[in-house]
């Protein structure tokens, strides 16, 4: 019998625990499929976050760390300099990547640090119940910022891309979403170029997938989909913030 | 059966106070003594003052900090008058006098003045007035053999500065003769 | 007998990493380890390791905790007020069961603090070096050259067992250059890891480091398998010196530099007739208790003497279950007690003359 669709290899047959509607999945997914089709599940290491994808080391069937609050960059950094040869990729958070592992996330980009970073830009903490992110827009209600965000008191969100792409170090730096067929598609290409870029010993490489947080936003999936395209898209603009062919190497 | 020591050498950072003081252990260790050299550390800057103890004994040294030394080299008057009065009863000072213009006012210590830094000048041999006062104390207390002594500056001055060896020899003679 | 040479403490606990088969080492500068990491950095690229200056002592201890689930050797070091930060790491390294070295050359506190030696961290290193139920194996050499053969020997056991090791030294033992002897490790045989996260390579099932247990039942045995695991070392892994004990009836207890000093102070009690011996503590985890406990059989008094306001002292009252009195005497801030000092309190406690 034809196979017409199956699992990616590189996720393992645990059921995901991601609330329903939440675009967690399908950036797993293509994390996954591409490791399957550069061929180097064998030789990947993921760093999970703390965040909802905390668990993710249940989910991908490459050797998997799972890193203290906003140090994944650190601890990638570690596993790569031990095996420059391995594949080494982060998936983390906003509270996770720009909160408080900014002053990792900016070191790893601007020493060149030849790993992949999937940043998933929901605009809130999710597992903790809702809470004020730093790229929670400006007026967003959260359950730390029941009035709407006050930049006035909260300032204002972290734009990662635009701020990383400043740094010699960083060879790619795009944001996509996975609202639509269209936008997976940018965002499958982007996550492989990413993972390419390393194996091309190109440097640092992030991805930020804008996703939602129907849960935590108060609304259906569907209509969580259009908040996103409504909202975040025009905070924050998808495209390629900096795509260095040289970027800056590093042994 | 042999004597101990123990050594301060205080001065301004950048005499080459700590030099001198590793010299001096080198030449102890490698008359197969148990040494220690303990250096002052901290927000010091080049001027600011610099000191180091070195113990040189035939037992394994216990604390290597020295609060009363048997031995005293001076290279500046914040440090001469800071150590002086710890010195214990007997023991041997030799001071800087071109730097240090005051005298002892103990009777009970053995103090030898030499204008290291001007003879320093005087010879050529610009930057080693430390070493200088080295060969002093070794020929007034023979704190370890003269071979020792010439070997361990071999050790001390990097290969980088090879160049400097035989001015730190000659130093160490200038000092042995005054 | 290879030849001795005049290397400082800082230096020479490099160098032993690296005759240890360490390649990895991530730090941040703080006085007064720095010489460590000087060493490294001028090392490391010529023997095809790493060097890493991070951006903070929390990145450098989780560069660490990577690098290590690796499967490699991997180090830092710092003084007091960074080891706070590594705290962090290194929980997470008790907790996933990833072995790694680290060196605290010890200052003053609280806070800030100074920059003069100190044995102010030891409740830090010996009961909470990070949060959650765990130890971490502690190292408190007292001499240059022990330093040395220490660093050796925690990444020995870390390995053999699966958990951070520390080795608590302070500024003085860092700063302070004595004749050392370093082994050669040409020959060192670095033991296999299963359980690193080195990429499955297609032949095994995927590893994971992870130190998150949501269910309260397999969190508690979890932790307990690692308790069972604490008792096997707190048998097996004392290390102590002992110094003229026999026939003590005062017995100093102390580690490191106040070990130094007090064994001068046990010179001098001997010289005018008082009975006075050392136990010097070399694991401060595990704890010699054995030692103390069978000096307790005999001694009339202990007295420990740290660069502390007193910390170890409850430790040697727990070894020997209070069976004898134990006073303490310390200085703290940076300051370094004198030999003299403590003997006055070796006097104070009466030996017989």
């Amino acid at each position: 019998m034809a196979v017409v669709f199956e699992k990616p290899h590189a996720l393992t047959d645990a059921p995901f625990h991601y609330c329903p509607g939440c675009t967690h999945g399908i950036i797993h997914r293509l994390v996954a499929e591409v490791i399957d089709e550069l061929g180097v599940e064998g030789k990947t290491v993921g760093v999970s976050p703390v965040g909802c994808a905390v668990m993710n080391y249940d989910y991908f069937n490459c050797d998997m760390v799972e890193a203290p609050h906003g140090r994944a960059p650190a601890v990638a950094t570690g596993l790569k300099r031990a095996k420059p040869d391995n594949v080494i990729f982060t998936y983390q958070g906003d509270g996770d990547l720009a909160a408080i592992g900014t002053a990792e996330t900016v070191h790893a980009a601007t020493r060149g640090e030849n790993i992949t970073v999937i940043f998933v830009n929901n605009t809130i903490y999710g597992m903790t119940g809702g809470q004020m992110a730093p790229t929670s827009l400006p007026g967003q209600v959260t359950q730390t910022t029941p009035y709407g965000r006050d930049v006035n008191t909260a300032g204002f969100p972290v734009r990662v891309c635009e701020m990383l792409s400043t740094l010699d170090g960083v060879a790619l730096a795009q944001r996509v979403a996975v609202d639509c067929v269209k936008n997976v598609n940018t965002a499958k290409k982007a996550i492989k170029k990413a993972f390419q870029n390393q194996i091309d010993k190109k440097g640092f490489s992030i991805v930020e997938v804008l996703s939602t947080c129907p849960t935590n936003w108060g609304l259906s999936p569907v209509e969580a989909l259009d908040w996103l395209r409504e909202n975040m898209i025009p905070y924050y603009p998808l495209g390629v913030y900096k795509d260095e062919e040289k970027g800056a190497r590093i042994k | 059966m042999s004597k101990n020591y123990n050594m301060i050498l205080a001065g301004f950072g950048g005499q080459g106070i700590l030099f001198a003081g590793k010299v001096i252990a080198y030449g102890g260790l490698l008359d197969e003594k148990e040494i220690s050299w303990l250096p002052s550390y901290g927000p010091e800057m080049r001027g600011g003052t610099a000191n180091c103890n070195v113990c040189i004994s035939d037992k394994a040294i216990g604390s290597p900090l020295v609060t009363s030394p048997d031995t005293f080299i001076a290279m500046n008057l914040p440090s001469f008058d800071k150590f002086i009065n710890s010195v214990q009863p007997g023991g041997t000072v030799v001071v800087d006098s071109f730097l240090v213009d005051k005298k002892v006012e103990r009777d009970d210590l053995n103090v030898f003045y030499v204008p290291a830094t001007k003879l320093a000048e005087e010879q050529g041999l610009k930057g080693l007035a430390n070493i200088i006062l080295v060969g002093k104390l070794f020929k007034e207390t023979g704190f370890c053999s003269e071979e020792s002594l010439y070997k361990a500056i071999e050790k001390c001055v990097p290969a980088r500065k090879a160049n400097m060896l035989e001015a730190n020899k000659k130093a160490i003679k200038l000092g042995m003769e005054q | 007998m290879a030849e001795r040479f005049l290397m400082k403490g800082n230096e020479a606990l490099a160098e032993a990493a690296i005759q240890a088969g360490c390649r990895h080492f991530f730090g941040y500068p703080i006085t007064p380890q720095t010489e460590l990491a000087a060493y490294m950095s001028k090392k490391m690229p010529k023997i095809g390791g790493t060097y890493l200056q991070a951006e903070s002592e929390l990145a450098a201890a989780n560069m660490v905790l990577g690098c290590a689930s690796a499967g490699c050797r991997a180090m830092t070091s710092s003084s007091s007020p960074g080891i706070s930060l590594k705290t962090e790491a290194i929980s997470y390294m008790a907790g996933s069961d990833v072995p790694a070295l680290i060196i605290n050359v010890q200052r003053g506190g609280p806070g800030l603090g100074g920059i003069q030696p100190s044995q102010a961290d030891y409740w830090q290193a010996t009961k909470a070096t990070g949060h959650g139920d765990f130890q971490i194996l502690v190292f408190a050499p007292a001499t240059v050259q022990e330093m040395v053969n220490l660093v050796g020997k925690a990444f020995d056991l870390g390995d053999k067992y699966r958990m951070p090791a520390m080795i608590l030294a302070d500024g003085m033992l860092g700063q302070m250059m004595e004749p050392v002897e370093i082994p050669d490790g040409s020959d060192v045989q670095l033991p296999e890891k299963p359980w690193a996260t080195n990429g499955h390579q297609n032949k095994r099932e995927h590893n994971i480091i992870n130190s998150l247990y949501l269910t309260p039942q397999a969190l508690e045995k979890l932790v307990k398998d690692r308790f069972e695991r604490y008792e096997i070392i707190k048998k097996n892994e004392q290390m102590a010196e002992e110094y003229l004990t026999d026939d003590a009836d005062i017995i100093v207890v102390a580690y490191g530099a106040s070990a130094r000093v007090s064994h001068s102070a046990v010179d001098s009690a001997r010289e005018q007739g008082i009975k006075a011996g050392l136990i010097r503590p070399i694991t401060l985890w595990p704890f010699p208790t054995d030692v103390l406990n069978k000096a307790a059989s005999h001694a009339k008094a202990f007295l420990s003497v740290e660069m502390s306001m007193g910390q170890m002292v409850d430790d040697v009252k727990l070894a020997i279950n209070c069976s004898k009195p134990v006073s303490f005497y310390g200085r703290t801030g940076g300051m370094i007690p004198t030999p003299d000092e403590i003997l006055a309190e070796i006097i104070k406690l009466g030996g017989e003359r």
